[in-house]
């Protein structure tokens, strides 16, 4: 076990990869020589060679089409956007061709492609640099969209998502690259090291797509969320003084539903967390996943919080991020309800 | 600016709309046998006389003529002839079954025969083909079962993409036939893709991609040729201009102002354009570019200068948009007269051995019909299971996936 921040674990997971499979080949804006504008891919050209790991013309549409083409000769390539805003150029690569290749040709394709790519706002990023697109991809069926909360799942996690048989959208929340943070903007943010989940393995090992984790046990509410959100909630749960039992769903599509619906039926009541804005987001989908499947149990509507219907504003950044403030009053109109 | 006139905004028109006289004066044809051929590692800019021309080798008398007179042996000719014959005949069966019901779309690709069957012939067998939707007779020309395209066309029992896919939209990896996208264009950089993974793995097959005029106005019709360029990916970059996109002539992707085959010229990419209706000239640049692909000297765009005989599809009526007798007026005849005209001045062939000909592939033709519509046609006989319908999304089902089967009832 190694202390590593969450790209330094990408990084590793990648560096595995690369070593044990040689069809796996990485590539996207600025990630070769450099090592990406994140340092993700750093020192992965200079040790697996230029075309292992090398830069691309800055087209996303012709990353993401190129990547399909060499999956469908039977490669396994990772490519990275450089910001999950930038990703809409290959909307129509990842819709309509990545998710439907196997289905459209009964099997004869297949399209085993990882896209990674940084999302979520909290960097003073402005509305081009801050979006949270899930939702876009959880929509899009043929698609696995995984978001990771930490160092140890990062890896682990991607490692399933490049050997996985179908196209994997790997959103990476770049808020927590470097240290957990819980949403205190005001206050100093915790290194990774100091934190459990910073305790990675060097070589190969994976985390299952479909697993969530309960990251906090309680009785009192059940708090799904996701990426840097599952810290923000735990901060929440804490200062709220609420027996909050938070569930990283680590895996959006395909969603462990079994784990949200034990713990729903044990709490009998629910908050949805999410980054990204409330209208059509993926809590959304959980909110009415969770009716269906746990109405009799449900002491109390579902809440939901999340970004404002807004582009994300530079200036007022904290007044649109759902805070441990806004989570905690969810929490407590729950337990009210 | 005062003395400027103010600014007007122009549309493009086609010189000929229903009513009037097909006008083809402005196309610019010349004789066949007078376009150079360079070497293969011939640099974009060393080829420019070669975008603009247009490469044709059988002339007016039949005669194979010129630098790029591939000299194909009369056997290869007569195969080449009896493919475009079977193509044809197969679609004209295949617009019949949809209009008696059999089926709910069909594409022809009448008069652009020699394209997709010449160029099968210049690839090795085993070299991947991302077509778009008109280039069925790359799977004619490599030998996959007539009976097994119209189980596609019918959504039958026995339709290998087991009802998911609109008919014509083809896949067979076994015959290196890339699943075809009803989002156009979607190919072109996918094929560069597939042509970059081969090069990456040392492997000796190239890849080669086909586009319309219409869709060259697409996202990904650039960045094919910019990452072909940038990776001298081995990739032939095929631009069909066949002159109309359902409605739209190709002034509206620019053609006016530039030919398609220029295109790759800022991107450093040769680019050949050539008469799609000869078969000859088809086959040798496609020969060409595919010699140059597999030498690691990088793609080529090939512009295939042809016309669309018939509608779109079964859904369009071209007579709302076009002279109708325009066809018989395009400047560079019928492909398949052409070679045929060939053969008979090679004394290889004759009217007698054509009708024939064209006898026996519509024989086979209503045998692997017959086979087919016994099986099923879209809405009558046997369909695929609907379970098929939820499988395949991903290569394990999910849970909700699952559900929704259950809830279905199939």
């Amino acid at each position: 076990m190694v202390s590593m921040n969450m790209v330094q674990a990408l990084n590793s997971a990648m560096d595995v990869m690369l070593g044990r499979n040689e069809d796996v080949l990485i590539f996207g804006e600025d990630v070769g020589y450099f090592g990406g504008v994140f340092r993700a891919t750093d020192q992965l050209q200079r040790k697996y060679g230029v075309t292992r790991c090398f830069d691309t013309p800055i087209g996303e549409g012709g990353i993401v089409a190129v990547a399909i083409g060499m999956a469908a000769y039977g490669l396994r390539p990772v490519v990275e956007i450089q910001f999950a805003d930038y990703i809409y150029p290959a909307f129509d690569q990842l819709v309509s061709e990545a998710a439907r290749i196997r289905y459209r040709s009964a099997g004869d394709f297949t399209v085993p492609m990882t896209v990674r790519t940084p999302y979520g706002g909290g960097i003073f990023g402005g509305q081009t640099h801050s979006q949270s697109p899930e939702a876009l991809f959880t929509h899009v069926t043929g698609l696995k969209t995984v978001v990771p909360s930490t160092p140890y799942d990062a890896k682990g996690l991607l490692i399933s998502a490049i050997e996985d048989e179908d196209p994997v959208i790997f959103l990476e929340p770049k808020r927590i690259y470097n240290g957990p943070f819980d949403g205190y903007h005001d206050r100093p943010v915790q290194p990774w090291s100091k934190h459990p989940a910073s305790q990675v393995p060097e070589g190969y090992y994976t985390v299952p797509l479909g697993k969530a984790n309960v990251v906090r046990e309680g009785g009192d509410v059940t708090v799904l969320a996701y990426g840097t959100m599952v810290h923000v909630a735990q901060a929440a749960a804490r200062d709220a003084g609420i027996d909050a039992e938070v569930i990283d769903l680590r895996t959006l599509i395909p969603l462990d539903i079994e784990t949200i619906v034990q713990s729903v039926e044990k709490t009998g009541r629910c908050v949805v967390v999410h980054e990204a804005t409330l209208t059509s987001g993926f809590g959304a989908e959980l909110t009415a996943l969770v009716q269906e499947h746990c109405f009799y149990h449900l002491e109390a509507p579902v809440e939901r919080v999340a970004g404002w219907d807004t582009p994300y504003p530079h200036a007022f950044e904290w007044q649109y991020f759902p805070g441990p403030k806004r989570i905690g009053e969810a929490m407590r109109r729950v337990m009210e309800g | 600016m005062k003395n400027r006139k103010a600014l007007s905004l122009r549309i493009p028109e086609p010189v000929s709309r229903p009513g009037d006289k097909p006008d083809f004066s402005k196309i610019a044809v010349p004789e066949a046998g007078t376009v150079r051929k360079p070497p293969i590692d011939t640099r974009a800019n060393e080829a420019m006389d070669l975008a603009n021309g247009l490469i044709r080798v059988l002339n007016r008398k039949g005669e194979a003529v010129g630098a790029w007179d591939p000299k194909l042996d009369p056997e290869t000719l007569r195969r080449g002839l009896k493919t475009m014959i079977l193509t044809r005949a197969y679609d004209d069966r295949m617009f019949r079954a949809q209009r008696q019901g059999k089926t709910s779309f069909y594409m022809k690709c009448t008069g652009e025969e020699a394209i997709a069957i010449a160029q099968a012939f210049a690839l090795e067998r085993d070299d991947m083909c991302f077509p778009s939707y008109r280039q069925q007779g790359l799977l004619i020309a490599r030998g996959y079962p007539l009976v097994q395209m119209m189980n596609q066309v019918y959504s039958n029992a026995a339709d290998p993409l087991k009802g998911r896919q609109l008919p014509i939209m083809y896949s067979s990896k076994a015959h290196g036939f890339f699943t075809i996208s009803g989002n156009l264009g979607t190919q072109f950089p996918q094929a560069v893709g597939w042509a970059m993974a081969s090069a990456y793995k040392g492997d000796d097959r190239i890849a080669a991609t086909w586009i319309g005029d219409g869709t060259t106005a697409e996202g990904d019709f650039h960045q094919a040729l910019n990452f072909a360029s940038v990776y001298r990916a081995p990739v032939i970059l095929n631009v069909v201009n066949n002159q109309w996109a359902i409605s739209s002539y190709q002034g509206f992707a620019g053609g006016e102002e530039a030919t398609f085959a220029a295109r790759g010229l800022g991107y450093g990419i040769p680019g050949l354009r050539v008469d799609g209706n000869d078969f000859l000239a088809v086959f040798a640049v496609t020969q060409w570019a595919a010699e140059r692909a597999r030498s690691n000297l990088g793609p080529t765009l090939i512009e295939l200068y042809t016309y669309r005989v018939e509608g779109h599809s079964t859904s369009d009526d071209p007579s709302r948009y076009r002279p109708s007798e325009e066809a018989k007026a395009w400047p560079l005849g019928d492909p398949v007269i052409r070679l045929k005209d060939h053969l008979i001045h090679l004394g290889e062939w004759s009217e007698e051995r054509h009708e024939a000909a064209e006898k026996e592939a519509m024989d086979e033709v209503r045998a692997a019909n017959t086979e087919a519509s016994a099986i099923g046609t879209l809405g009558s006989g046997k369909a695929p299971s609907a379970r098929e319908m939820f499988e395949g999304v991903y290569k394990d089902m999910p849970w909700h996936l699952r559900r929704q089967r259950q809830q279905s009832g199939v």
